[in-house]
């Protein structure tokens, strides 16, 4: 690798939520960060944290960034879905019994939740569509276009059209336990990442299978690089990159590995909103942004001794939060280093 | 490295009084707490604060190995249970009585990162002392819940006679003569007992003589379920053990319930522990002998139809 690293000083405030941060999200310059004991905290890069939100006393096991980019939808222990903005919190949907499993965030407000094989969506407060998937949902996403929820199960993955109940969920098999799902952004890939240490993919025009595997580790990260060139996926030593530019995607080529460090295990990729950068958080809380053009990486997170949990850039890439597994996180300001 | 949190899995049909020793467990002054995982979620009053449902999903794995099963409801709720670990000290897994143990087990070898954050600490199958011996004869979970066990309480010996406590304990003993066995009213046994056994950790398996009744084992009653222990008293070749014992996990696989050892390799100060549940198999290089120890290689297996002859040859093959 002949990019050089450069450690730059920590950028933007770093701060203490006492607790696992499940997802961090931007609505407009304010970051928000939900973590496992039910909080939901705000910050900025100026002030740092300004206020913290108990959410759900029971504690959060999913959060979400809402498909508007205007709210943070988590799910509780207790099975409840609210949807959290700056200003208030609302009750969205709810499933019983079994702690939540899945979750995703659709086009006009519509929420799709599982807790083991039940699966719901919901949309405006009322149950829209439930079925039963083959087997247990760990996995929920909406197409990039129409009315249609794919979710991710044992033995692969189903989609269906909640508008249309009645007519059959497409089946997409592949043998073995499917975790994540993500659709690619023109809508012409399903993938889904498995608890073998490996991806699967799937062409939806033919059902043509990919494979993508040698992962040492379940890459439970997927993210897309500006108009889903690559996909950029956690669960090797390196952020494992797959080639999606051309119509058959990444078959019969490798993927791109960036961002490798021989001695920590990387957690999470997120996909700049605008150019070509990833930034790559690792198991022991370093955070390294590399631009794909030339491979030139800066330290934006130095380590700290817990892996991190959550990243996200805002809108316009200016800035990038980040949370950890044992409740830091903080905000890095990337204008001038992007 | 974060201290690993032992996990308790909990055995037994219905009826056994599996939920009677779980709220013993619970609300005895012994200043832990527990995250419960149940199955028959909210249908007997559990009396704690972190309890989470489960729903028995048996995932298969893909990975060329047929009867690698996970529990791939337990990964995701133990995932979880991770991000909140605040609130527990230790694990207790209720599996319904028609569970099969081997998915449960699996789970703890073969997922990783379950792996790297917890450890099985017992499988404590708990027997209704009238009705078992009808169960062994009629149910093969009840025959897998036996030899998966590293505890077993017989419970309700109050009853039954003193002779039909032997003939069960009898019973027992021939699946499998490695586990504790106590015997148990209204499932009150010192939690000493059944938590914090370590019992997956060879080292004090192993240590133990088996308990066998009497020396017998009594093979008529339950010809499917076995166990049998094979010794070598010195040292065995490494380069012959490793690929037998991976040809011995992939022949015979499906039948092995559990099996376990610790080898004295040649030239190798350390002693090699290992152990199995059907086609997988963990091992390592653990403490070195100590100078007052005898270096014995020894191995037990629990099985269906074992060919004990085959199995018996195959280990003498490889003394060093």
């Amino acid at each position: 690798m002949t990019a050089s690293i450069t450690s730059s000083p920590d950028q933007g405030p770093r701060f203490e939520l006492g607790a696992h941060v499940l997802t961090a999200h931007f609505i407009g310059p304010l970051a928000l960060f939900a973590t496992a004991e039910g909080a939901v905290a705000a910050a900025t890069p100026g002030s740092g944290l300004e206020g913290q939100n108990q959410v759900d006393q029971s504690g959060l096991v999913l959060a979400v960034a809402a498909s508007d980019g205007k709210a943070l939808i988590v799910a509780g222990e207790r099975g409840v879905v609210r949807r959290v903005t700056l200003k208030d919190v609302s009750d969205i949907a709810h499933c019983s019994g079994a702690w939540p499993t899945a979750l995703a965030s659709g086009p006009d407000g519509a929420v799709a939740v599982a807790a083991g094989r039940k699966l719901s969506v919901w949309r405006g407060g009322e149950t829209i569509f439930t079925t039963q998937a083959p087997s247990l949902v760990q996995g929920l996403a909406f197409a990039p276009k129409g009315f249609r929820v794919a979710a991710a199960h044992g033995g692969g993955a189903s989609l269906w059209y909640p508008g249309q109940p009645a007519a059959e969920p497409t089946r997409l098999d592949w043998k073995g336990a499917h975790l994540d799902v993500v659709f690619s952004p023109d809508g012409a890939f399903l993938v889904t990442s498995m608890q073998e240490n490996a991806l699967h993919g799937w062409k939806l025009a033919d059902k043509a299978h990919m494979r993508m595997t040698g992962y040492p580790g379940k890459p439970r990260s997927l993210a897309w690089t500006v108009k889903g060139k690559w996909l950029a996926t956690s669960g090797a030593d390196a952020a494992i990159l797959w080639p999606f530019q051309d119509k058959n995607g990444p078959m019969g080529k490798a993927p791109k590995e960036i961002a490798v460090r021989g001695d920590s295990k990387v957690t999470r990729v997120a996909c700049h909103p605008q150019v070509d950068v990833v930034a790559t958080g690792y198991d022991d809380g370093m955070v390294l942004l590399t631009r794909l053009d030339d491979l030139a990486e800066i330290v934006a997170v130095r380590p700290m001794a817990s892996a991190i949990s959550a990243l996200a850039w805002s809108a316009d890439g200016a800035m990038l939060a980040w949370g950890s597994d044992s409740g830091f996180a903080g905000i890095f300001s990337a204008r001038q280093s992007v | 490295m974060q201290e690993q949190i032992p996990v308790t899995v909990l055995t037994g049909y219905l009826g056994a009084g599996k939920t009677t020793l779980l709220n013993r467990i619970l609300s005895e002054p012994h200043g832990k707490r527990y995250a419960v995982i149940v199955n028959e979620f909210g249908e007997v009053g559990i009396d704690n604060d972190l309890v989470v449902g489960a729903d028995e999903e048996v995932f298969e794995m893909n990975n060329g190995c047929i009867c690698c099963t996970v529990r791939g409801d337990l990964i995701h709720i133990i995932d979880n249970l991770m991000k909140r670990r605040g609130r527990f000290d230790a694990i207790i897994i209720e599996t319904t009585g028609l569970a099969d143990p081997a998915p449960v087990a699996q789970t703890f070898f073969v997922d990783q990162d379950v792996r790297a954050k917890t450890r099985l600490d017992a499988v404590v199958t708990v027997v209704d002392a009238k009705h078992l011996v009808a169960r062994l004869d009629d149910a093969p979970e009840a025959q897998d819940q036996i030899a998966f066990a590293d505890v077993i309480l017989l419970n309700k010996t109050d009853l039954v006679s003193e002779d039909d406590l032997k003939a069960v304990e009898a019973r027992i003993r021939a699946i499998n003569p490695y586990a504790k066995l106590h015997r148990t009213q209204n499932s009150n046994v010192a939690l000493e007992a059944i938590l914090d056994r370590g019992a997956f950790d060879l080292e004090r398996i192993l240590s133990v003589e088996p308990d066998f009744l009497d020396g017998h084992h009594d093979h008529d009653h339950d010809p499917d379920v076995v166990s049998m222990s094979l010794t070598i008293p010195g040292d065995i070749d490494p380069e012959k053990f490793l690929p037998w014992i991976n040809e011995v996990s992939q022949t015979f696989g499906p039948q092995l319930l559990r099996y376990k050892g610790i080898l004295a390799f040649k030239d190798e100060p350390r002693r090699f522990v290992l152990q199995g549940v059907h086609m997988i198999i963990d091992g390592d290089l653990q403490r070195p002998w100590k100078a007052d120890e005898k270096r014995v290689s020894r191995l037990v297996f629990i099985g269906r139809d074992l060919d004990q002859a085959a199995l018996t040859a195959g280990f003498e093959a490889c003394k060093a």
